[in-house]
């Protein structure tokens, strides 16, 4: 038989039963359709955090006190070992590194804000000029902290936007005297805002210089220091001055962790990347149960056309034509159900990004392939047990049915 | 006499039915000559369908061999077997057997489509068809569309249409009535003369009587081999002698 032919044939048996045919679609695409969307979701979600990271700072490499590891709390940390607290002199003498183009301390902790009557609870953050850079923020108004020695400070504040709005509504903040705890402070500069983000929240935060803030949360310690390093090449550089310096004022200890941003990005990274796989998995298992509905259907198939096969033997059809047939048509019930649920799925992602957009819900092209080829594998998979046994069917007693 | 189509010797077919063996063939030696017109018949359960079937290549002897066109088919793998069917048999069918969702064209074009025969050479043969058997108009209605005696028009068409040897042909007419049952076989014996060998299977005794040699079969096994001459006068062959 010509391919045309068969092409044909199996099409033309196919849409013999169109209710059959739809619903076996439906299936099929139903399971595309979902490996497309939820693979969407959950890349869009790794992207999603990935952005949110990058735009914390770039060549970033942060300085925290204690040895433990990022993320999760270490029971015999805590028992045994006393790390030395970070200081203003060890944020000082990191600048020392020939890698490391900035430092920016940071003491953090919560205060109080009161104007005109006004109060509210904030976080306070105790740094120094280099932080707007560190960082990559920007202002709105006004001016960041000035230059100049670390351990004096000028009582200037900056506030972040949604602060300097519910403080000061319409009227002018710049300028404007405000007590923070138990001091006063002049408002110098807003910072823009930045919306919501993951990490910590600039548009809620106070800055002040970072021995006033020391002094206000009575303490000498530093939250962590930020370094930017002087480019993206010498980040491995920066850590391991960064790290020499410490210990050497640690008597010999390496009682801090280091943390790069590009590690803690190729952490989300992969654990974001696992779960888009996991839920591929998850989604891929309605292919499967959208090629046993194939497998099914086919089979009822057969036996329904069990006369037209045995007419079909009669006219010289050998085994193999027949099983040709059945496996066409197999594949192109798949081919339709895949593709239709590739559509849908795209025009899914598409609806999701228009009402979320700034969450970038986009189907990685290995799952979109591995979706429209699983829907393809299964249903040839599964159409080839129906063929077969079409081809095995005896001529004879298959002319007697009807 | 021309040089036999069909040679079967000491042809057995037993089914089994549960512990029981039924044998629907015994001991059957049938010679057969190309252009020979022949009606096999007897009652239901006598076996004739089955000697039909085997003469089709559609079913296997248990033992026997069968020779069509001078060469043993029995031992033929069912790859062989289809593509003698194809190119050698055609099959006229009781409840014509046309596949519904085919037009009549396509119903007719159906054995060229699957040895694959070019769609323009197709085509041609078609259309010749379809004005042989006058069916001109009827070409693109589908079986469900189309009376008895235009469906088995058809399937006749189906069944020459790649210009077979052999024409089997299962009770014609048997869904059919007596009119078009009789223009039926006449299309059939229109075949024949034009040397097509042509064996139908049937019950009915008026109609075996059409034909130039009747088998009539009991039990599995031959029990009558009458020839009628070709002038249709006398019976030599059951004659005592």
């Amino acid at each position: 038989m010509r391919t045309p032919d068969l092409i044909r044939f199996a099409r033309d048996a196919a849409t013999g039963n169109p209710l059959r045919t739809f619903f076996l679609v439906l299936a099929m695409a139903i399971g595309v359709a979902a490996v497309v969307l939820l693979t969407a979701l959950g890349d869009g979600a790794r992207r999603y955090v990935l952005n949110q990271f990058s735009s914390i700072g770039s060549n970033l490499v942060i300085v925290l006190p204690g040895r433990s590891q990022t993320g999760g709390f270490n029971p015999g940390n805590a028992i045994t070992s006393t790390p030395r607290d970070l200081t203003i002199d060890d944020a000082q003498a990191l600048q020392r590194a020939s890698a490391v183009h900035r430092v920016a301390p940071l003491a953090v902790g919560t205060s109080e804000i009161s104007v005109g009557g006004k109060l509210r609870e904030v976080m306070l953050a105790g740094t120094t000029a280099e932080f707007i850079e560190v960082r990559r923020l920007a202002l709105a108004q006004g001016r960041f902290l000035p230059q100049g020695d670390w351990r004096r400070g000028a009582s200037e504040a900056v506030i972040g936007a949604k602060i300097r709005d519910e403080m000061f509504a319409r009227d002018e903040a710049l300028g404007q005297l405000v007590r923070i705890g138990d001091r006063r402070f002049r408002i110098v500069g807003v910072l823009a805002s930045t919306g919501q983000g993951l990490g910590m929240n600039t548009d809620e935060l106070v800055i002040v210089p970072v021995s006033l803030a020391q002094a206000m949360f009575n303490s000498n310690t530093l939250f962590r220091i930020l370094v930017e390093a002087s480019s993206r090449d010498s980040i491995d550089l920066a850590k391991a001055q960064l790290s020499e310096i410490i210990r050497l004022r640690h008597e010999g200890e390496q009682d801090v962790t280091i943390i790069t941003q590009d590690a803690v990005l190729a952490t989300f990274d992969r654990l974001l990347g696992t779960m888009t796989i996991a839920v591929a998995g998850i989604a891929a298992i309605s292919l499967a149960v959208a090629g046993i509905l194939v497998m099914n259907v086919m089979l009822v198939s057969v036996t329904q056309r069990t006369a037209e096969i045995g007419l079909l033997k009669a006219l010289g059809a050998t085994g193999a034509t027949i099983r040709n047939a059945f496996l066409t048509e197999a594949a192109m019930l798949s081919v339709a159900g895949a593709l239709l649920g590739f559509v849908f799925g795209q025009a899914g992602a598409a609806i999701i990004r228009q009402m979320y957009p700034e969450f970038p819900a986009f189907p990685p092209d290995w799952a979109v392939l591995a979706g429209l080829g699983t829907a393809l594998g299964t249903g040839i998979l599964f159409g080839v047990l129906p063929a077969r046994r079409a081809a095995r069917l005896d001529p004879v007693q298959s002319l007697s049915k009807r | 006499m021309s040089m036999a189509l069909i040679e079967l010797s000491g042809i057995e077919r037993v089914f089994r039915l549960g512990d029981s063996e039924v044998h629907a063939l015994r001991h059957l030696d049938v010679c057969i000559a190309a252009g020979e017109y022949v009606a096999v018949m007897g009652p239901s359960g006598s076996g004739k369908s089955t000697l039909l079937n085997l003469i089709g290549l559609l079913d296997r002897p248990n033992a026997g061999t069968y020779r069509l066109e001078g060469c043993d088919v029995t031992t033929l793998s069912a790859e062989e077997q289809a593509h003698l069917r194809s190119e050698r048999i055609g099959f006229v069918f009781q409840s014509f057997h046309l596949v519904p969702r085919l037009t009549a064209a396509e119903n007719i074009a159906l054995p060229m489509t699957l040895a694959g025969v070019a769609p323009l050479r197709r085509a041609e043969r078609v259309a010749r068809a379809l004005r042989d058997y006058g069916l001109e108009q009827r070409a693109n209605h589908r079986p469900d569309q189309l009376s008895g005696g235009q469906r088995q028009r058809v399937a006749i068409a189906r069944a020459t249409i790649m210009q077979p040897a052999l024409i089997l042909a299962d009770e014609p007419t048997g869904n059919l009535d007596r009119s078009t049952g009789e223009e039926v076989m006449r299309l059939l014996e229109g075949l024949n003369d034009q040397g097509v060998t042509l064996i139908v299977v049937t019950h009915d005794g008026s109609l075996g009587a059409r034909a130039r040699r009747q088998l009539l079969m009991a039990d599995g096994a031959l029990e009558h081999d009458r020839w009628r001459s070709p002038q249709g006068l006398t019976d030599v062959c059951v004659l005592p002698t």
